[in-house]
């Protein structure tokens, strides 16, 4: 078997991952199954949502009997919220569980604040206050962001210890729909700190988009959806793992330049049919 | 006296503690988080923290999410 020389971690803040893949644990339509996809996907990482307890129904099964608390760091997102206040509450109360269960993951959150029901893209002005407010609160913070260069940028500014793009809007599968801005993200955040952790948070479709994502040069690729809600979950966590690692080796290997006009790969010396006038 | 727990109004005896709530509604405490009046509530003091009439109460726990 080849060996190659080991890939560097990725490393956000204190926490340093081999993975490069962090997935969510969302819409499966059993726990069971949740469960073998996030083994099969090889993350370390995983996301959860913080909700108010079930009063009425409070002896049903917790996802959190579902999750090796000390396999995986868990990674609270404030899903759901459209303001600053309600984020920075949900991010102190999932920090507050995680702490409980002596998790490492009660150090961080993924932030999301929201501006719109429909796309659930963004408040990128809450988000920034957001960031701020968390980060002088001792989290380090994730922070899903559309693919905008400026707000990548203010954010990163505001302390985030990731900046997370999307891909296109969250649950959509639409995979990369504008890669040139996720490039200039890319640029901005990498100028003079090339080890400053992208992440393509939300819109992956299929296997390819987080390939490319990684080809793009991005750190690493969050994602739910496109495994949770897949015909077969199970093969499309083994297909995503495959393609976070085929890109990322891609990107280390350095893709050739695209050129206008062929290249023959066989030697054009010695060949016995005549040449084309 | 009556508090609101989850959004919801509820009627508590006097004097109850955060734990006894927590107790009464069966609720796994490892797994969960509480506010009280918009501030985390840290575990420690559930015991110690006795509710007030009017306090907004929210016990929350983590589900599945992206």
């Amino acid at each position: 078997m080849t060996v190659l020389p080991a890939d560097k971690p990725l490393v956000l803040g204190n926490h340093v991952l081999t993975s490069r893949l962090i997935v969510g644990t969302g819409k499966y339509s059993t726990l069971e199954l949740m469960q073998q996809c996030l083994e099969a996907s090889g993350s370390e990482v995983i996301t959860v949502a913080v909700r108010r307890e079930r009063l009425v129904d409070a002896s049903g099964r917790n996802i959190l009997d579902f999750i090796d608390l000390k396999r995986y760091t868990i990674l609270p997102n404030t899903a759901g919220c459209f303001n600053v206040e309600d984020a920075v509450r949900v991010a102190r109360l999932g920090r507050e569980i995680l702490r409980g269960l002596e998790n490492p993951g009660a150090d961080w959150v993924k932030l999301e604040v929201l501006a719109d029901t429909r796309t659930l893209l963004p408040d990128p002005v809450a988000t920034v206050e957001a960031c701020r407010e968390l980060v002088a609160d001792g989290f380090q913070v994730l922070c899903y962001t559309s693919d905008d260069p400026i707000t990548a940028r203010r954010l990163k500014q505001a302390g985030a210890t990731s900046v997370m793009p999307a891909g296109s809007p969250i649950g959509s599968g639409q995979g990369i729909l504008n890669p040139n801005n996720i490039r200039i993200c890319l640029e901005y955040l990498k100028e003079n700190d090339p080890d400053y952790p992208v992440i393509v948070d939300a819109g992956v479709g299929t296997a390819s988009d987080v390939a490319f994502a990684m080809e793009l040069g991005c750190d690493g690729v969050l994602l739910n959806t496109a495994i949770a809600s897949a015909r077969d979950p199970l093969r499309m966590a083994v297909a995503m793992k495959q393609a976070c690692e085929s890109g990322r080796h891609a990107v280390l290997s350095g893709r050739i330049p695209k050129k206008l006009y062929a290249t023959a790969s066989s030697p054009t010396e010695g060949v016995i049919t005549r040449a084309l006038g | 006296m009556q508090v609101q727990l989850n959004g919801e109004g509820r009627e508590i005896p006097n004097g109850w503690t955060v734990s006894d709530l927590l107790a009464d509604l069966r609720i796994e405490s490892r797994y969960c988080a509480v506010e009280l009046n918009r501030k985390v509530m840290p575990r420690e003091q559930h015991a110690s923290c006795s509710l007030k009439s009017g306090d907004e109460i929210e016990v929350v726990t983590l589900v599945g999410g992206g």
